[in-house]
Formats: C-alpha cells, structure tokens, sequence
C-alpha cells in the first residue's frame, strides 16, 4: 500500500507524460479494490473517536524505537489523533518527499539533508535540533581482535566495517579519521549504519563505526567503544514541519512534544544526547 | 501480422501490463542527465562496479551450470516425496526475499557460521570477499536455472533417451549427446535468465559479502549507494544495468527462435 | 546367425504374462488390438522395463532374470528397437543419426560415419544424409530410423508398429525395406495389422489382454485361426505360388492377378499373395469384369464372424452378410465363384 501511494505521488507529480496519467489511471481503477479496503479500515478505526485527526512522520531511521515511544505517548495525550510514521534513510526521505508524499513533519538524521529539504521549499519555517548523536566503535561482544581505541581499528588483523563516504555515517567517519589523523581500510562500506551494526553483531566484521543510539539498541550483542576523536563528528538531528502539512497546529504539537521534557527523557534513554 | 488468436478484451490488460514496465524505463531514460552521462557512467567507482558485476556474474552463471544442471537432471527424471522435497529446497531462493538468503549465508559460510572455520581452515577467507558475492549470486541465481532447465527435460521426456539407449548410448552418452542437447533451448534461457539474476542480485550480497568498490560492490549496490550521494550518478547507472538486461533478453530471444526452428 | 530371443516373463503393472520364442533369424509378428500388452513385451525386451518376474535371454546370454537378479541395461543388451514414429534425434542430421550408434560404441568419428554412409545407401537414402529429421517425409524418416538401428549391428530387432505412421502410399515401400533387412535378423515384429504380420513374419503370435492366445507359423494362423480371438483378429488369405507376368500363378496354373508391393523377380521366382477376407466376394456363377480375379472353389465351412459370415473355400476365405449367404443357398461342398478386385491382392517376393 505504501508502495504503492510512493509510486503514485512520483508519477504524478512528474508532468511529461499523458501515458504516465492513463497507467496512473489505470492503476488506480484496477488497484481501488484492494486501495479502498484498507482505507475504509484506516478510516473506521479512526472515526471510533472524534475528531478524526492523522499525524504523519517522516523520521531517520535511527529515530525507530524512540519515535514510535513518543508517538504513543502523543496519541494517548491527544485523544482521536493517529501518528502515523515512515522509517527511513534521511535523503530517502526526503526523496520521497520532494516527489510529492503527504507527511506534516519530518526528523532527519542530519543537518545537510534537512538543508535539502529546506531547499527544495519542503520546510515552514525554521527546522529546530531536537538532539545529536555521537559515533562510537561497536565490537562483537567478546572483542576478538581487542579493539579499545581508534588507532586499533588499523589493525591488519581486524576486519573493520563503515559506512559508505556518500551516506551520513560514512561522511562523519571521514571526519573522525582525519580527526585522529588515520585511513581505515575497512573490509566493506555499508549502506548504512544498521547494516554495519549487522555485519558486527553476526560476527562476520571485528568492530565498525555506528552511532551511540545504535550500540545502546543492540546492548547484550556488542560492546560500545568510545573515542575522544568522536567529537570531530557530532551529528545533529533537526525537525521541522513541512509546508504541506495537513494539520498544522497538530504538527507544531508534536514538534513540542518531541522537544519537550517528558520527549528528550525518551531520546536520552534510546543512546540520543541534547543537541 | 497473423490473426490475432486471443480474444480482443484480452488486449487491454495487455497493454496496462505493458506499460507497467515500460513507462518507468521510459521515464528513468527521460530523467538521465544525458550531457554528463559519459562521466557519470565511467567514474572509477562505476566502472569497477560493472566490471565487478560481469566477473561475479559470469563466474556465477558458471557455478549455476555445473551444480543447476544436475540438479534439473535429478529432479526431472525422478518421482516421490524426497524428489518434491528436495525440489522445494532447490526452489527455495526463488521464494525467499534475497536479504533472508544473505542471512542464511552468513549463518552458513560466515566467519562464526557452520562452515565459517572449516573454510578458514582451508585458508578460504570467504567474509568481505568477492567469494562471498558468487556464492550469494549463486545462490539466488541456481534456481532459474534449474526450474527452467528442469522444465525443458521433463518435456523432452524419455523417449529419445530410451531409443539412445538400444542404439547402445551408456547412460552418460545419452546425457550429453541426447538430453543436453534437446533440453538446449531450455539450459540456454535458463543461464540467461540465471545470469540477469546473477547480474541484479542485491539483498542477499549486501547482507553477507558487504560493499566494497572493486571487491564487493557490485553495480546493484553502488546504484543504491549513488542514490544517497549523487542521484543523477544512480540513475545514469541503472540505465547501463537495463540496457545490460535488454542485451540478456535479445540474446534469449533470438537463440530461441533459432532453436526452435529445428524441431518440427 | 543371429541368436535365439527368449521371452518368458511377467509385467504385473500391465498384466502381462507371456512365454514366446524368437528362434534363430526368424521373424516373429506380435499381433494384437491397441492395449494387448504388444508395446510391453518389446520394452521388456529391450531392457527399458523391468519385468516382475521371468527371463529374457538372447543366445548364451541371460539379459534379464528376476531370481538371480540379473539385469543388462538397455545399451549392452545389443537389442536394437525401431518405435512406431522415427523418433529420429531432431539435433541431429540423418547421417549423424545413423552413426549414432556405431559412435555409441565407441568407434572412432570417421569409422562411425563411414558406416552411417554404407547403411543409408542400404535403404536408400544417400541423397539425404546432411538433411536434419525435420526435413524428412515419415517414410524417409523411417527408413533413416531403420538404417540407425541397424548400423549398431544388432544381435536381435524390435519394431514396434513401423507402419502405421506412415501414408499408405508410402508404407508398401517401407515395408519392403523391413523385409529384406530381418530376413536374416532374430526380430520381433509388434502390429495391429495383420497385412504386415502377414507380408513381414516366419510365424504369428496373437495377443489378447496381455496373453499369447494364438502362436504358429504366419500362414496357418492368419488363414486358419484356431482361437476365436485369432479368428476376429487375423483371418488373412495367403496364397503361395510363383510369379508369371507380374501375377501369381497358383500350382494348379491359375493366375491370381495384384499389386506388387515390391519387384517380384524373374518368372518362375516364389510369389505370395495376401487377400482380405472382406475384399472376396462370392457368385454361383463366373462374372466378366477385367479387374477381377474370378476362381472356382468349393465351401469349406461356414462360421459367423462379427456380423459377417465367413466363408472358408478350399482356396480364399469371404467375409460376407449373412443375408448374402441366404440368398446364395451356401452350404458345404457348394461349388462357388470367388472374385476379388487385382487391387485387393498384395503380391510380394516369399
């Protein structure tokens, strides 16, 4: 469903083609069986309270399990509301977005993909930085090649995983290697932090780079690592609300919520520092 | 054009389907930026991401062939529950979503997984390394082979064999003189197909072999690499990976018309 | 010589239980109706199906025995099988067919093929070696199946129904082919057809439901079954004698006139003739018409056959209705007019 909503907003948001409007079209008519039920559902869950009010979130991915916490929370708080959310890649997001998918606030993972954002006239207003997230060096649990500083992940012997230069984590571990003056060779350039983190936590990699949220999200697996050199590389997590919102006023109360006392004691606990 | 043999209605849905694949291609070669296209396609990262991608693959198909084959040759000339088992097993990748292959591999063959010492022990690093990708290809690939090889074999029945085998054929005779050889048509499409499979497998090589330009990261994964850092590079990329999948299905097209043509 | 075949065994799956002998060159007709269990006895034979219990011997050789749990596979059995359709290789050219089997084991490429080459120009078919099966008509395809089973040299040959694929125009022609080449080669011969048993074998088995219900020399069985089944099945006149201008001329100098199936040979040269029961009919008295063959006989016996009578003379047997019979008054001893169309007499070389 939410595949196929992407596919539908991409194309018509694009204009060159008539034929592009017909298989839209066409799509629709043959897809509104299945596209109807599951909106009736959607809509009879929320009709069983007024008023019928949806939140939508974008979010970085790194946001998952404190976001989905806050978002209860809110919906308990504000009786009627859904909050519903899209996990992903921060530039995926905001792909997505410029394409043309409804949300009324976006959360990313850094500052440059929000600029983005902000550029291509997505954003009302000033994004605000909610918190900021460090890296931090993940080995497996019983540390096989005994990495305990920055330097030892040049070690011929260990089998280090980043991330990949293009992603966010890989341009903030660029930064901590020049930090500390060293050039990893890492073993692989991953796509992003969760599949670093996954690469150690099998076994398959003796340490990477990932961010303290994402060591405290694995606890019991790996073991987290800090390294003066992190500081090179804070990482600061912006929200904004999106000019397209639905409901305003609903978007600038989460927003709120997220900055809030009782959000940031759920950002803390996930491994989340104060911007 | 012949008279069309279907009924007319039919022709409609056709044409949706049609343009399910077609208007996205076409769209994705309206949006490339054609006036830095060359440069976009021939970065070092990019041309050792499809070469990368054409060594895997074709060492894949390979491995494809000398286990799928076998394999289709059991499973076709074989009944019972251990032949429906072990074709579901075979058939298994086809089903699953590649990045749970890429999790079974690591279980298998990696560095901490089933067979991960054995194979330190015999000195093969298989963790991070370009082995990795081929066994992943090969993985998610052999069972395209194998269904259409298989597919073909039980087709061509026995009959042939039979008469091979009075002329005084020995099992392995008939095999490669007789059963290859009318089977062609299917072992052909089927390595095509297994090798197109080979040449856009992702999930399972992202998972288990990791992304490393020159050893791991294959042309599929730096497009999905290139999305984050530069769009256009991506996009310019997927379109080499197409216009490498429409050569495969010519070449599957034409051999097949010819092959074809031989049997009456 | 080629060897003795033996035959005793039993398919349970088909029910089929069957005990023949094939003896030394001889050419033996499995004759029977569709699902006679025909196809099963040659495929047991050949090695391509166990048999539940019984024995195949070729020679000295035991090829297959359920109680010592012998078993020679297919291709060292030395049995070469000729199925209904060509069933040619169709990747394969007509020369490569043929040289199939010689390469098969393991003659060297260019012997192989000098033989495929010797054996097409057997059966005639020199002029299409390079062609593929594709290319061929059914006869030609058949004779090109005929030349690959016997360029492997076979100790025994099967045929399973080699005709009945083919256009009557052609299958004369083929038929002839088979002919001359199992007059020396221990065969077994499985047909529906009793003009094929009658014109190809030494002797005639028929079968009914998985068993052998009739077995003799071709002449007694088809002329003079002693089975009821035999009866309905075969029934086939033939009629020994040597040629005389393209005719047969019966010892009692009287000429039978039909068509050649093959070259007769010089006059005087042994002729035999096949006439279908259906295809006589009877007068009291001598009809004028050129195509005709027109003899007198005298009423053996009468029996009904299906819903027809027939009619045994002491020359040709007659399929008529029994309404025929009434009105002619037909009762032993009669002296009758037997007449039966030049068409209807298939003449070939004994």
């Amino acid at each position: 469903m939410s595949f196929l909503r992407t596919n539908h907003h991409s194309y018509a948001v694009r204009s060159w083609s008539a034929v592009a409007g017909l298989l839209l079209l066409a799509a629709c008519g043959i897809g509104a069986g299945a596209d109807a039920d599951t909106n009736s559902t959607a809509r009879q869950q929320s009709s069983a309270s007024t008023p019928d009010r949806t939140l939508t979130v974008f979010a970085a991915a790194s946001l998952q399990k404190p976001f989905t916490q806050i978002g209860k929370d809110f919906e308990s708080a504000h009786p009627g509301v859904t909050v519903r959310f899209s996990f992903g890649g921060s530039s995926g997001l905001v792909t997505q977005l410029s394409d043309g998918a409804p949300a009324d606030v976006l959360a990313t993972a850094n500052e440059a993909t929000m600029d983005q954002a902000t550029a291509a006239d997505l954003v009302s207003g000033q994004p605000t930085p909610f918190v900021s997230n460090t890296l931090q060096i993940v080995v497996p649990q019983d540390n096989p090649v005994g990495i305990s500083s920055l330097t030892d992940l040049t070690k011929p012997a260990a089998k280090v995983v980043v991330c990949a230069p293009a992603v966010p984590c890989g341009a903030a571990t660029l930064a901590v290697e020049r930090a500390a003056g060293i050039d990893l060779k890492p073993a692989s350039e991953e796509q992003s932090v969760t599949d670093v983190l996954g690469k150690v936590r099998s076994g398959q990699a003796d340490a990477g780079l990932v961010y303290l949220t994402d060591v405290a999200g694995a606890a019991g697996d790996v073991k987290g690592i800090d390294f003066p050199e992190a500081k090179a590389a804070v990482n600061t997590y912006p929200i904004a609300r999106l000019r397209d919102a639905r409901d305003a006023a609903l978007a600038t109360q989460f927003m709120a919520a997220v900055t809030g006392p009782q959000g940031q004691d759920v950002l803390k606990a996930a491994g989340f520092a104060a911007p | 054009m012949t008279q069309l043999s279907v009924p007319k209605w039919l022709l409609l849905p056709a044409a949706l389907g049609a343009l399910l694949v077609a208007v996205p291609i076409l769209a994705m070669a309206l949006s490339v930026d054609w006036s830095n296209f060359s440069s976009l396609v021939t970065s070092e990262a990019s041309t050792d991401a499809l070469w990368l991608s054409l060594r895997t693959a074709s060492v894949s198909t390979l491995l494809c062939l000398l286990f799928g084959i076998p394999l289709a040759a059991v499973l076709a000339r074989t009944a019972g529950t251990a032949a429906t088992l072990l074709r579901s097993l075979v058939l298994l990748p086809l089903v699953l979503p590649p990045v749970v292959g890429g999790i079974a591999l690591i279980q298998a063959f990696g560095r901490r997984g089933l067979l991960g010492s054995t194979l330190d022990v015999l000195g093969l690093q298989v963790a991070f390394s370009t082995t990795a990708v081929v066994i992943a290809q090969t993985f998610v690939a052999m069972p395209f082979l194998v269904i259409s090889l298989e597919g073909a074999l039980r087709a061509a029945g026995t009959r042939y064999e039979d008469i091979a085998a009075t002329l005084g054929a020995g099992p392995t005779t008939v095999f490669r003189r007789v059963t290859l050889p009318l089977a062609l048509p299917g072992l052909v499409s089927g390595t095509i197909l297994a090798f197109a499979r080979c040449l856009g497998e992702f999930g399972a090589t992202i998972t288990f072999a990791g992304s490393l330009q020159g050893t791991t990261r294959t042309l599929p994964l730096e497009i999905y690499l290139q999305r984050e850092g530069d769009p256009r590079a991506a996009v310019a990329l997927s379109l080499v990976l197409v216009a490498v999948a429409v050569i495969v299905i010519g070449l599957t097209r034409t051999r097949r018309y010819s092959l074809t043509a031989g049997t009456p | 010589m080629s060897p003795t075949l033996v035959l005793d065994l039993t398919v349970a799956a088909r029910d089929v239980a069957i005990a023949l002998t094939v003896a030394q060159g001889e050419t033996l007709a499995l004759l029977g109706p569709n699902g006679a269990g025909k196809s099963t006895v040659l495929a047991a034979a050949a090695g391509l199906l166990r048999p539940d219990s019984g024995t195949v011997r070729l020679g000295d050789h035991t090829l297959s025995d359920h109680q010592t749990r012998t078993w020679v596979p297919p291709h060292a059995r030395r049995i070469a099988l000729l199925a209904q359709d060509a069933r040619l290789f169709p990747h394969l050219s007509a020369l490569d067919n043929v040289a199939f089997g010689p390469r098969s084991q393991g003659q060297p490429k260019r012997t192989a093929h000098e033989a495929a080459a010797r054996w097409l120009e057997e059966v005639g078919m020199t002029a299409y070696a390079r062609r593929r099966p594709h290319e061929l008509s059914g006869g030609q395809a058949q004779k090109v199946a005929i030349a690959r089973a016997l360029a492997t040299e076979p100790a025994a040959l099967l045929v399973d129904e080699p005709l009945s694929a083919l256009d009557v125009e052609v299958a004369p022609d083929v038929r002839d082919l088979l002919r001359r080449v199992t007059s020396d080669l221990t065969t077994v011969i499985v047909t529906h057809d009793a003009l094929d048993a009658a014109l190809l074998s030494d002797r005639v088995a028929v079968m009914h439901a998985g068993r052998v219900v009739e077995h003799g020399e071709t002449g007694r069985v088809l002329s003079r079954p002693t089975s009821d089944f035999g009866a309905r099945f075969a029934g086939l006149n033939l009629v020994r004698g040597v040629t005389s201008g393209g005719a047969l001329r019966m010892p009692d100098g009287r000429l039978l006139h039909g068509i050649a199936e093959s070259d007769l040979g010089q006059d005087g040269g042994p002729v035999a003739a096949v006439v279908a029961p259906s295809a006589v009919s009877i007068h009291l008295e001598a009809t004028h018409g050129s195509p005709r063959n027109s003899l007198a006989a005298s009423v053996v016996d009468l029996e009904p056959h299906g819903p027809t009578v027939r009619v045994r003379t002491d020359l040709l047997s007659a399929d008529i209705t029994p309404a025929a019979v009434a009105e002619l008054r037909l009762a032993r001893g009669n002296r009758v007019v037997l007449s039966v169309k030049a068409t209807e007499v298939h003449l070939h070389r004994a």
